[in-house]
């Protein structure tokens, strides 16, 4: 029973990984109708960025944040200026589509130019408080990975606080519910375009620092992170980042219930079947409108 | 801007098309025909096995061509066909039955597991659609690495008894089939039923076309095609593990192959298949990946600028000459 509940805890501590990594993609696919397959990759980066900060300036991880954010944001406007900016000129079916287009070759770039600069080994952060744990009761809960989901959270909460209180963040949330109506009240639509895939792009690189922090980076985990962001949009529906953060919990916990009942190779099957039921039986998600 | 365009736009679906895919065809197999003499002329095993790749590549991007380019259902799990293919005709093959028997086989199961997953995925329209099918690939894939996590080896009387040449004409062969397949598709009524539905899938309902029974075929042909080259890969390689040729970068290679060259037209994969698979060997003697990077790039450049690919490219610059 304790090994169990263990592996629930851990499962409830990555998930808050999945929520902030699923964050940015929502956030993106909600307002632009853009759908991102290279926000793994954007993860992966943000990874980098996080070991370089730590490695060559001497930062405290968690504190290599405050280097991260700043230049993903950067990267998200050179990336909506180059290249997804072009896109959403289209009508929306052709944008969805050339966006996975786009977002499939910007993968396969960026993870090709990753394994050119910094090889394909994988690496990892190495704290003084690496291996520092919480014992409550039976369990013992890792003090890095329990960070790591407060910061997530902090990070989510501060983008619905943004996304409802700030005027930029209301004209967003317009754009996504209806741009064209958004454009008659005199919003800058392609403004709020940008706002929204900056701030995705830096939702990634957050994520990205948390996994090397807590876990490890290598140019090949793109893939698995855009499924997990994917598979965690399409459980929690688009329109609440708190309930997208709730969606990324609950993909968590499934996996460690899963790897417990069928054992740990299968923890990856059971979200991608999650999915694919979800999208067939009820594409709006578990929690969408 | 859609997805498929074929060059020249509004030329696709009437009896001109159909006159010009049939010469491109014809040219394609000549080709073949020529590619026959190859090891009777240069008995040489690494040119010998180049053709080979190049081959297999074409088989694979035609195979994704269909469902993709003339029927406009970006499948993005395409690899767990060519997956299915190599595994069931392994299967058959090293318990003693003749290949073609176990390649028939092979792509049977892929073609009847695409329908019955058809069903439930074509219930998903345009990117949702990709990404389920992205989603269900790496299913399998995990799957198949978890219950066959050895890795596959023939015999050594097999081994003792490889000869190169009965691969590559089984290769030659398909490559053959799978241009004829979309030469024909392309101009039949049920191509052009197909296109209808790439270009608005509305509309074509609205005028009579069954949407679903189309893109059912579309993927029925499509997969039993990639189970065909998957029991190919079987045939040929001596040892693999069993999850590798369900690994997404078989549905990548095919996306990419099929793009740069023009996407819904026959002599386009061809195109694509050629360039890609002899850039990607000789740029990848000096850098490993590096062909990924060039290959991302110039698709990035094809969707924005370019969508019909290089066919496109050469058919306006054509059209300047003869202006």
């Amino acid at each position: 029973m304790t090994v169990l509940a263990q592996q629930l805890v851990l499962g409830l501590l990555i998930g808050g990984l999945y929520g902030l990594a699923a964050a940015g993609l929502s956030l993106v696919f909600g307002v632009m109708k853009v759908l991102d397959v290279a926000h793994g990759e954007l993860i992966m980066l943000g990874g980098y960025a996080a070991f370089f900060a730590v490695g060559l300036l001497g930062l405290d991880p968690f504190a290599s944040l405050l280097v991260v954010i700043p230049l993903s944001l950067l990267l998200g406007v050179a990336l909506y200026w180059g290249l997804f900016g072009f896109v959403v000129r289209a009508d929306e079916e052709t944008r969805v589509k050339n966006s996975l287009l786009i977002g499939f070759g910007l993968a396969l770039t960026l993870h090709a130019l990753a394994v050119l600069l910094w090889t394909a080994d994988e690496r990892s952060i190495v704290t003084p408080y690496g291996g520092a744990v919480l014992s409550v009761g039976t369990l013992s809960i890792p003090v890095i990975r329990l960070a790591s989901l407060a910061i997530a959270f902090a990070l989510i909460g501060g983008l619905h606080l943004l996304l409802v209180r700030w005027r930029w963040g209301k004209a967003v949330r317009a754009t996504a519910e209806d741009w064209q109506a958004a454009l008659l009240t005199g919003i800058d639509v392609r403004r709020a375009y940008l706002l929204a895939f900056a701030i995705g792009t830096a939702l990634a690189g957050a994520a990205g620092t948390l996994v090397t922090i807590g876990y490890s980076v290598s140019p090949s985990i793109g893939l698995e992170w855009t499924l997990k962001a994917l598979i965690v949009v399409v459980l929690a529906g688009l329109g609440s980042m708190l309930g997208t953060f709730v969606g990324g919990l609950l993909l968590g916990v499934a996996e460690a219930a899963s790897a417990a009942t069928f054992g740990g190779p299968y923890r990856e099957v059971v979200g991608l079947v999650l999915f694919v039921v979800v999208l067939v039986i009820r594409p709006r998600g578990l929690f969408g409108r | 801007m859609s997805v498929g365009a074929p060059p020249g736009g509004g030329r696709s679906g009437s009896a001109l098309a159909g006159r010009f895919e049939r010469r491109w065809a014809a040219a394609i197999l000549v080709a073949l025909g020529l590619l026959g003499l190859l090891p009777l002329a240069a008995p040489r095993e690494d040119v010998v096995n180049f053709v080979f790749l190049i081959l297999l590549s074409i088989t694979l991007a035609q195979s994704w061509n269909i469902v993709a380019g003339y029927a406009g259902q970006v499948n993005l799990g395409h690899a767990a066909f060519f997956g299915l293919g190599a595994l069931v005709a392994r299967t058959l093959w090293t318990d003693g039955r003749p290949i073609v028997v176990a390649m028939i086989a092979g792509a049977a199961i892929a073609t009847l597991f695409a329908l019955l997953i058809g069903v439930a995925a074509f219930r998903l329209r345009g990117a949702y659609f990709a990404i389920g099918t992205l989603a269900l690939g790496e299913i399998l894939r995990s799957t198949v690495s978890n219950v066959l996590p050895e890795i596959s080896t023939l015999p050594t009387q097999t081994i003792a008894a490889y000869r190169l040449t009965q691969r590559y004409y089984l290769a030659l062969a398909l490559a053959a089939v799978s241009v004829l397949v979309v030469a024909v598709l392309a101009g039949s009524r049920l191509g052009l039923g197909m296109r209808a539905i790439r270009e608005d899938e509305e509309a074509a309902e609205a005028s009579g076309v069954g949407a679903l029974r189309l893109k059912l075929t579309a993927l029925a042909l499509s997969t039993g095609l990639a189970g065909l080259a998957g029991g190919l890969f079987a045939f040929y390689h001596i040892s693999y593990y069993p999850s590798h040729p369900f690994g997404p970068h078989w549905t990548f290679d095919a996306l990419l192959m099929t793009f740069i060259g023009g996407v819904g037209t026959l002599h386009g994969p061809v195109l694509g298949a050629v360039i890609y698979v002899v850039l990607k060997e000789y740029v990848a003697l000096r850098w490993v990946d590096f062909h990924l990077l060039i290959f991302g790039a110039v698709f990035i450049a094809i969707v924005l600028l370019l969508p019909g690919g290089l066919v496109q490219a050469a058919e306006r610059a054509r059209r300047l000459i003869t202006r």
